[in-house]
């Protein structure tokens, strides 16, 4: 049960029009058969104590400097002089600011590209990998190390290595007798080398999309097999409909993880979004706003654009779901 | 070594079953290809992508092994004489040993290992077994803050520690981890949790034990895949963690493994590779030692939530 599925769940139970106890329990949730049960006496109290750090970390460190945020993105503030009230003059600003702009470009590209790409090959390999290959732990391991390290700045040096003048990548061309060139310094493929990377680190998903596949029932393959279905017909009619939440919730997740991404950018390119601002992905250029050249309100005006860029494109993936996902609870 | 087919008794009551449909309706499906065959062009594609995705971590081991002027030159990937200088060199290269950069690092990851154990798992004992009013949108907040950029704290955060005096202490980066910051890890273990049967704390209740009991007593000891789950993937994420520790460590001598990586970037022009390959390599193995002992607990951990 994916973090998406549950959020689905809750808010769906939230704001329907039985109360939430019911309908769990037609679910056959884990819930008694009683209505919903009472308030047990006491638990409020240790409720309290036991969510106190959450508490404290909500109000402290996430809700409180979300509003600050709010707040300083109608400001102009430099962390030395007081916050000067500007109005929406940051947001106003964003349009006309060509390397904003041109953030976004590649921000979108790369996410638009890296991400499908990267559970098009996980999802391959699950199917590869699913039901039985001799040496499945092997496979799976050596698929699933690049993603714990891929987001290391360790291995983002290694990458501009890879794709540099001298790097692997052309060592490998030069097998060939194809005369490569320098990958990252190239303002058209350096964009493409951290697409490589993101898409080199499947192991993720694709572990995921494993645990997907074992749960459909084999007897649905041995049913369809008994009436002639071919393989490609049996996954395009089993196999992809009983994954498509999976799929969606990888999706959903990659893409709001996508948009993040910040590591690679900076390290590949030396920390200046270069060449041409090829690699300014939208974090890096808000870290240059404000941490650089310390313009807090313009860098807080920008977290919030990135925050309704993210969920716009959540909601977007969500009202898309009713038309592809399968749920058949 | 071939694969051999599926065991005998599953395929001789899949032949009976074929034969039944054979009389009644369409002919079973049968692939083209002699499954031996597959299954060889299988393996040996797995192998192939295996070794292309292994490639660059194996030639990176091996050239923080070679003399620098020898890395771009020699293309053979084995190095024909050992040589640990590149480490001697990088172990100094910089203002301070790289050891003080490890042990940055590692005081880092050790509060926030202890940090997101007690207070996630705190936390998550309340969402999956207590009855409170407002749970539910509760819950619903702290899923959605998982989903939450950082950025659009960090900005008032930066301000906020700077006024505390925290910036260039480890106290940013370790401090919302004691606070259950780390709302991810808060649902894997509701997720847990709630696979224990309930019977075990009615149990413990009739015989008297308050929450602070069962939640220590009974919750935590039959929690252990859980928490551990959680302590490799907050060591690992930690220990790769690099935009909070760059805004927050601008003091060399406050750096951690990351950060310090990087400014060998600034040093640039090849003299440095060697050295700072070799230094990439002692960066990544605890990341690969973790990888090693907790696989079983990764793989689950990102199965059962659905999070890499």
């Amino acid at each position: 049960m994916s973090v998406v599925s549950e959020l689905r769940r809750t808010t769906r139970s939230a704001d329907g029009d039985q109360p939430p106890g019911r309908r769990r329990r037609a679910r056959g949730g884990d819930r008694p058969a009683t209505a919903r049960p009472a308030l047990r006496k006491g638990d409020g109290r240790a409720a309290v104590v036991f969510l106190a750090p959450w508490f404290l970390g909500l109000a402290l460190v996430t809700l409180g400097p979300m509003l600050a945020s709010a707040y300083l993105s109608f400001t102009d503030y430099n962390l030395l002089q007081p916050p000067q009230w500007i109005g929406v003059e940051n947001y106003t600003h964003m349009w006309h600011d060509p390397r904003l702009l041109n953030a976004l470009r590649v921000t979108f590209t790369y996410v638009l590209t890296a991400v499908p790409l990267q559970l098009v090959v996980a999802l391959g390999l699950a199917l590869l990998l699913d039901r039985g290959v001799r040496g499945l732990a092997f496979y799976r391991s050596a698929f699933y190390l690049p993603s714990l390290l891929g987001g290391s700045v360790a291995v983002a040096i290694l990458w501009r290595q890879v794709f540099g003048v001298d790097g692997l990548v052309n060592a490998f061309l030069g097998i060939f007798g194809i005369e490569g060139k320098g990958w990252v310094s190239d303002p058209d493929t350096a964009l493409w080398t951290l697409v490589a990377l993101h898409v080199w680190t499947f192991g993720a998903p694709m572990i995921i999309f494993l645990a997907g596949l074992r749960q459909i029932p084999e007897m649905y393959y041995e049913a369809a097999s008994i009436d002639g279905a071919s393989r490609v017909r049996q996954f395009r009619s089993i196999t992809l409909p009983l994954l498509t939440p999976i799929i969606f919730f990888n999706l959903v997740l990659q893409i709001i993880g996508a948009f993040q991404s910040f590591t690679q950018a900076f390290v590949v390119s030396g920390g200046t979004g270069g060449p041409a601002d090829s690699t300014m992905f939208y974090t890096l250029y808000l870290y240059q706003k404000g941490f650089a050249s310390l313009d807090m309100g313009y860098a807080s005006a920008m977290a919030w654009l990135l925050v309704l860029i993210v969920a716009a494109m959540t909601v977007v993936n969500f009202v898309a779901s009713k038309f592809w996902v399968f749920y058949d609870d | 070594m071939l694969p051999e087919p599926p065991a005998t008794s599953a395929s001789a009551s899949r032949q009976s079953l074929t034969q039944l449909a054979d009389a009644a309706g369409p002919a079973p499906y049968r692939s083209p290809w002699p499954a031996r065959r597959r299954a060889a062009v299988k393996h040996l594609g797995l192998v192939v992508l295996g070794v292309v995705m292994l490639y660059p971590l194996i030639w990176l081991l091996m050239s923080s092994l070679k003399p620098t002027e020898l890395i771009f030159r020699d293309v053979s990937l084995i190095p024909s004489e050992i040589d640990l200088g590149n480490y001697t060199a990088g172990w100094t290269a910089l203002q301070y040993p790289f050891s003080r950069y490890l042990l940055n690092s590692a005081v880092i990851v050790l509060g926030s290992l202890v940090g997101n154990l007690v207070s996630c798992s705190m936390a998550a004992y309340a969402f999956a077994r207590l009855e409170f009013r407002g749970r539910q949108l509760w819950f619903a907040i702290m899923l959605m803050s998982i989903m939450l950029p950082i950025h659009v704290i960090i900005v008032p955060q930066y301000v906020l520690f700077s006024r505390l005096g925290w910036v260039n202490t480890f106290l940013p980066l370790i401090v919302p981890k004691l606070l259950a910051t780390d709302a991810f890890f808060i649902f894997l273990m509701v997720q847990f949790f709630r696979g224990i049967p309930r019977e075990l704390d009615e149990a413990a209740r009739l015989d008297g034990c308050g929450h602070g009991r069962i939640y220590l007593r009974i919750m935590l000891p039959l929690s252990l895949p859980a928490l551990a789950t959680t302590a490799i993937f907050t060591f690992i994420w930690t220990w790769n963690d690099f935009f909070s520790q760059l805004i927050f460590l601008t003091r060399p001598d406050m750096y951690t493994a990351p950060v310090a990586l990087r400014t060998f970037l600034d040093s640039t022009g090849q003299s440095s590779w060697g050295p700072m390959f070799a230094m990439s390599i002692v960066s990544l193995v605890p990341v690969f030692l973790a990888f090693l002992l907790g696989q079983k607990y990764l793989v689950k951990g990102i199965a059962t939530t659905g999070i890499k």
